[in-house]
């Protein structure tokens, strides 16, 4: 294992350096990407949906300037898709191949099974691709919640000892320990053995202050104030009772919309007319329109 | 957790820190799985190793640090970074009470941040007024001053709290005594007025205003209160005053106690949960049986064998989805209860091939109507209350007539394929039981199931009958938090 990674000293470093590639971290966000380098531990990412995390892992991943190897799980998910499989086709025909050239297959078995299961025949899969990778990774397990209990047992071996055993290979160690980050929408509880072996880190709605410099970031051109107004009226229609709150993206491209409106300040009735984009849902959108015409009393 | 004697301090700290911070690192751990919260040796470690890392310096780093290794949900986070502030609190000389003036050191920081020099002739005969305080408050709030808010939060503290030493109430009672005396809403009030003179703005400018204001006025209280809980501290020590401010976690608040506040912890709490509850109880009925052989797929899959069907494939089973009935009390003492279950099995309607509710007190209605589609379930429920023929005579809770009343309006309804879920604690109020109802229900419905909010030690006291129910039901279940519903919910798909 080596460390070539050139260090991030603290927390500090790690949230300018994310500001550096468009990704503006909290202390919270910052102080956990640090701390898994230095522990070499997992992270478990969990927050609504549209807070930005997947978008951590790609960022991290341009930040150290490593390549992203993405697994996205879903029901269904086995040893094969994940890990890896032995390209079967490829062996049918490497077994055949030999046949006719030898015209009656002088060959040993043992000759032909060490063969056709080497290197050239494994079809890698993300896990085991991150775990030989040479150069730099980020391993972004995406919804890892959606995966069966029995799947995350294997996801548990290559995360706590980050090796993978192959029956007919050996096993594979990492040759590096690479940064892992696993998201989860809390469709599930996850196991408590892989929550022990990760850092938690929940990702919710950014704050006011934050909010707003994502939107400026994010949609440049747009003036200060605007912006502020932008944030507000989000955070003021998060905090109703709704289906499905406005997410970060959502915010964005509200921003958006209203730039390419030309709406320099967002009264009632603009506000109203461009709902439908942050929020989805008809009942939302009623109740949302409601309460913004209301001057508000609680 | 092992001693901090166990570990030389230089080994697993960074030079500088001593055993005291390892010692006080134990005491927080055990602290927090007293509150509930789950704390592995493994992770315990993990916090340890991680503090190595850290700048000890940074309190908001440390504090990042241990809850990304301590805390692995995200509703245990409020109880974590209470503990946290208690266990980690500024201390020093100054906040030790009895130290006289209490409020010297607030209020010089409130002249340093006007940039008055400080007087020469000792502090303690210039200081503010009360006036003067109320109007530096007005401003840093007009303002948006941070720094002057927790300044003038620290004065508030030391002037009208009026804390004793080593006198064992706890922080609300001070922080009560602080706010009434800042007077939150006429500040609110004052502030909106300064707006409304200036004039300008559409209401929705108005409503925006007026949230930044409450945003504002929470910092300042939140202000108030830490100031309460280091003087607190400083005071008593952490052990005791984590003891007075614990508070349950949103799982295990109880529903027919829960405060104001308490109640919308449930609220949040629930929304995760039966999207939690849905995806658990679609996945148990499509792995629970294979269905029968799917014949094409099994030929297309065996084509990559030569033929061979080596993996036969099947199709996906047919679940049948129960019918619920939910059979609610939802006279005053249980109706947090009956809200929070109607919510749950409302949202999971998709895991049900039907759900209706009836709502009684002593007569008893279909709700079904009032739920469907409803956004906020308090809403729906008071307009059931309000709506709904749910009084029969006094409104008091008659459990043998709503029975009765339900059997003969909707008896003939339950079928083979119906569970029945009746919520209440039971409380008859003497009147007669009507148990023969719920026997002819358990003979027609497949399952019958009873949800009582009270602790099990309370049923069959006073005037609960419980247990003249109990034989003719499939199981009586205490339902007193979340985390039971939560179990019962799931063991109903």
């Amino acid at each position: 294992m080596t460390d070539a990674a050139p260090r991030l000293a603290s927390p500090a470093d790690v949230r300018r350096a994310l500001r550096g590639v468009d990704y503006l971290a909290d202390d919270g966000i910052a102080g956990v990407v640090f701390l898994a380098e230095r522990l070499g531990k997992p992270v478990l990412v969990e927050g609504p949906a549209g807070t930005g995390k997947t978008q951590l892992a790609k960022s991290v991943a341009e930040m150290t300037g490593s390549r992203l190897i993405r697994l996205q799980c879903y029901e269904g998910l086995d040893e094969s898709k994940a890990l890896y499989e032995w390209n079967y086709k490829k062996q049918l025909l490497r077994i055949q191949a030999q046949r006719v050239a030898e015209d009656g297959g002088a060959g040993s078995w043992s000759d032909v099974e060490e063969d056709i299961f080497s290197e050239p025949f494994l079809l890698t899969r993300p896990l085991l691709e991150a775990i030989r990778a040479e150069d730099p990774v980020v391993l972004l397990v995406d919804e890892v919640d959606r995966v069966e209990v029995e799947t995350e047992a294997l996801l548990l071996e290559v995360l706590s000892d980050y090796q993978v055993s192959i029956p007919e290979l050996g096993t594979v160690a990492a040759r590096q320990v690479p940064l892992v980050f696993l998201t989860s929408n809390n469709t599930r509880e996850l196991s408590e053995a892989l929550k022990r072996r990760c850092l938690f880190l929940h990702i919710d709605y950014p704050d006011l202050a934050r909010e707003r410099e994502i939107v400026s970031v994010r949609v440049p051109g747009i003036a200060e104030d605007l912006a502020e107004q932008v944030v507000r009226i989000v955070a003021s229609i998060r905090s109703l009772e709704l289906k499905k709150a406005p997410s970060v993206s959502e915010t964005i491209d509200w921003a958006r919309t209203l730039l390419l409106l030309g709406i320099r300040h967002v009264d009632a009735e603009a506000a109203t007319g461009t709902l439908n984009v942050l929020l989805k849902y008809r009942s939302d959108i009623d109740k949302a329109a409601k309460e913004l015409a209301a001057p508000g009393s609680r | 957790m092992p001693e901090g004697e166990d570990f030389p301090p230089g080994m697993l700290l960074p030079a500088g820190s001593s055993a005291g911070l390892l010692a006080t690192l134990a005491d927080f751990v055990g602290e927090l799985r007293s509150a509930g919260i789950p704390v592995s040796l493994t992770e315990n470690l993990d916090a340890i190793e991680a503090l190595r890392h850290v700048p000890l310096g940074e309190r908001d780093a440390v504090k990042y640090a241990l809850a990304a290794t301590l805390v692995k949900a995200d509703s245990h986070w409020r109880v974590f970074e209470t503990i946290f502030e208690v266990f980690f609190a500024y201390r020093g000389e100054q906040y030790r009470l009895g130290h006289e003036p209490g409020d010297e050191e607030g209020e010089e920081l409130v002249d340093a941040l006007l940039g008055v020099p400080r007087g020469d002739a000792g502090g303690g005969m210039e200081a503010l007024s009360a006036e003067q305080l109320a109007e530096l408050l007005l401003a840093a709030l007009r303002d948006g001053d941070r720094a002057m808010l927790d300044a003038l939060a620290r004065v508030a503290v030391a002037r009208y709290a009026g804390m004793e030493p080593g006198r064992p109430v706890g922080g609300t009672y001070y922080l009560y005594r602080t706010l009434r005396q800042l007077d939150p809403d006429a500040l609110l009030a004052r502030l909106l007025d300064e707006q409304a003179a200036v004039g300008g703005g559409d209401e929705l400018d108005q409503r925006l205003v007026r949230e930044e204001y409450e945003r504002r006025l929470e910092a300042l209280r939140k202000a108030v209160e830490a100031e309460i809980r280091r003087r607190l501290v400083a005071d008593r020590g952490p052990e005791a005053v984590a003891r007075s401010v614990r508070r349950p976690l949103p799982e295990d608040i109880e529903f027919m106690h829960a405060s104001r506040e308490e109640l919308a912890a449930l609220r949040k709490a629930i929304a995760p949960l039966t999207r939690k509850l849905a995806v658990r109880l679609a996945r148990k009925r499509r792995r629970g049986r294979r269905g029968p052989l799917d014949f094409r797929a099994t030929v297309r899959k065996s084509l990559s064998a030569g033929g061979v069907p080596v993996e036969p494939v099947f199709r996906p089973p047919h679940p049948s989805k129960p019918e619920i009935f939910v059979v609610a009390d939802i006279s005053g003492s249980v109706a947090a209860f009956a809200r929070f279950t109607l919510q749950l099995v409302y949202s999971l309607s998709s895991q049900f091939s039907r759900v209706r509710a009836f709502a009684f007190i002593d007569g008893v209605d279909e709700v079904t109507d009032y739920l469907k589609g409803a956004e906020d379930m308090g809403a729906a429920i008071q307009r059931i209350n309000a709506e709904a023929d749910v009084i029969w005579v006094d409104g008091h809770s008659d459990y043998g007539h709503a029975l009765e009343a339900f059997w003969d309006r909707f008896g003939a309804e339950v079928r083979a394929r119906t569970t029945v879920l009746v919520l209440g604690d039971a409380r008859n109020n003497y009147h007669a039981s009507g148990a023969w109802v719920l026997a002819e229900l358990s003979r027609r419905a497949r399952s019958v199931y009873w949800l009582d909010p009270e602790p099990r030690s309370y049923w069959d006291t006073g005037d609960s009958i419980l247990a003249q129910y109990a034989p003719h039901c499939d199981g009586v279940y205490e339902c007193r938090n979340l985390a039971q519903l939560e179990r019962f919910v799931e063991q109903l798909g």
